[in-house]
């Protein structure tokens, strides 16, 4: 199963195993991290699971449609490698992923 | 104070629904929403998206089931009570009184939350000064127009909100518009007058940039700006106005002593009574084993908590099941002509 760690804002690292197919929000909730909200429940209508990509995974991770951009304009203080976390589908690819949470999602 | 069979909090379409299910077994309800209108969810997250798993009906979109489901229950003539929230709750004998922020009185044996996740509230600037001054130098939304007259004004945000604003306040203000990304999601005519206003001089467009900074002790007197390349720039302004659409908030819910579990509500699922005797929840909000967040879960959650209503509404009467297509007293409440 491929890994996926979670850093939250002050370096806190948890590292879980997700199910390929799941998004890594899914895998966020399913495992307790703290730090996505998710409020709307991943249909990409509240920017409550906005995470940062690490750099280097930036370019392995599909790109965002204009709808995520769009949901990222209210998120909490983007940046350029953020992400919905509600939109990053995992797959063998992406094992070792790393994104890190914002201080807070609202 | 207002004495009613049972109070829904929340109008979305859980809501909705639930006063459906009160009015066909014989209940009064009143119905409260922090929105200016019914909808919830689907009305402010998602007007125009398509939704396809409402039974029997295979499209429509947010604001389609929302008219829907009002058409659905006017027969009832519940009054809605909106742009006010739910504060406090107590209990009086076998009565439970609400309070708004408007000040105003509930009173029924029944309480049923269909909150979602909770009430909409502008999501606000991630300063922490900005705190000091919002309400006199910074908003989130517009009440009075007059008192930006002949200021600098800057506008945050990309969606029709900050667009219309820039405009709007174009007119009569040194308008600064700023956002994150170069792109905006506003409305295209929208976006192309703001553009014209822009070759005009009359609006100043600052993209990609983002706040950093507030100035001023007492009073707001500037703010600093930074590209995406890391430049920083300094911006006089005598007002904010920010626009980042709505975050839902559980809110005072969190304070009535219910059991709370990760924002959600534990129930019994059979009654979809929560550990409060008579308070119930329905939709979003609430939680059980297999709970699905689905608008059609709400539907049939409200169909129970009304039928569990009954019987603190009316306790000397017994509730005998019926249904829609063959009962004269359902269509009786339905108003419906012999």
């Amino acid at each position: 199963m491929p890994k996926i760690t979670y850093i939250t804002h002050d370096g806190e690292k948890n590292t879980v195993e997700v199910l390929t197919g799941l998004s890594v929000m899914e895998g966020a909730l399913q495992n307790n991290i703290k730090g996505i909200d998710a409020d709307c429940g991943g249909s990409m209508a509240c920017a409550t699971c906005h995470v940062y990509v690490s750099e280097n995974w930036l370019g392995k991770i599909e790109k965002t449609h204009d709808a995520e951009q769009d949901m990222l304009d209210m998120a909490y203080e983007p940046k350029k490698n953020s992400r919905l976390s509600c939109q990053i589908i995992v797959s063998d690819d992406l094992d070792g992923l790393e994104v890190t949470t914002p201080i807070k999602q609202t | 104070m207002i004495k009613t069979d049972a109070i829904i909090i929340g109008a979305g379409p859980t809501g909705l629904f639930a006063v459906h299910q009160l009015g066909i077994i014989g209940l009064k309800c009143e119905i409260i929403d922090n929105l200016d209108r019914a909808g919830g969810q689907c009305i402010e997250l998602y007007p125009d998206k398509p939704i396809y798993d409402i039974p029997a009906i295979p499209e429509c979109t947010g604001e389609e089931l929302t008219n829907g489901l009002l058409k659905q229950v006017a027969p009832f003539k519940a009054n809605f009570h909106f742009n006010q929230r739910v504060e406090e709750i107590k209990q009086e004998n076998n009565s439970w009184i609400l309070k708004t922020n408007k000040g105003n009185i509930f009173s029924a044996p029944n309480v049923i939350i269909a909150g979602g996740v909770g009430s909409f509230e502008p999501r606000k600037l991630a300063l922490k000064e900005a705190e000091k001054f919002e309400g006199s130098q910074i908003f989130y939304s517009v009440a009075n127009k007059k008192i930006f007259q002949n200021k600098k004004i800057s506008i945050f945000g990309g969606g029709d909100s900050a667009l219309d604003w820039a405009l709007e306040l174009s007119k009569t203000n040194q308008v600064t518009l700023i956002h994150r990304r170069s792109e905006f999601r506003g409305a295209a005519h929208t976006l192309s007058e703001v553009k014209q206003k822009e070759k005009e001089g009359k609006i100043l467009i600052k993209t990609p940039y983002n706040l950093t900074s507030i100035e001023g002790d007492k009073a707001m007197t500037g703010i600093e700006i930074k590209h995406e390349d890391g430049k920083l720039e300094k911006i006089k302004a005598d007002y904010i106005l920010s626009f980042f659409g709505l975050i839902m908030k559980l809110g005072p819910i969190a304070e009535w002593g219910l059991n709370i579990d990760k924002k959600t509500i534990p129930v019994n699922t059979e009654t979809f009574q929560t550990n409060k005797e008579g308070i119930f929840a329905i939709g979003d909000i609430c939680t059980y084993p297999g709970k699905l967040k689905l608008i059609l879960s709400g539907f049939h959650e409200g169909a129970l908590a009304a039928r569990a209503c009954f019987k603190r509404a009316k306790p000397n009467e017994t509730y005998k099941f019926e249904f829609t297509t063959a009962s004269k007293n359902i269509h009786d409440r339905l108003g419906l002509k012999k």
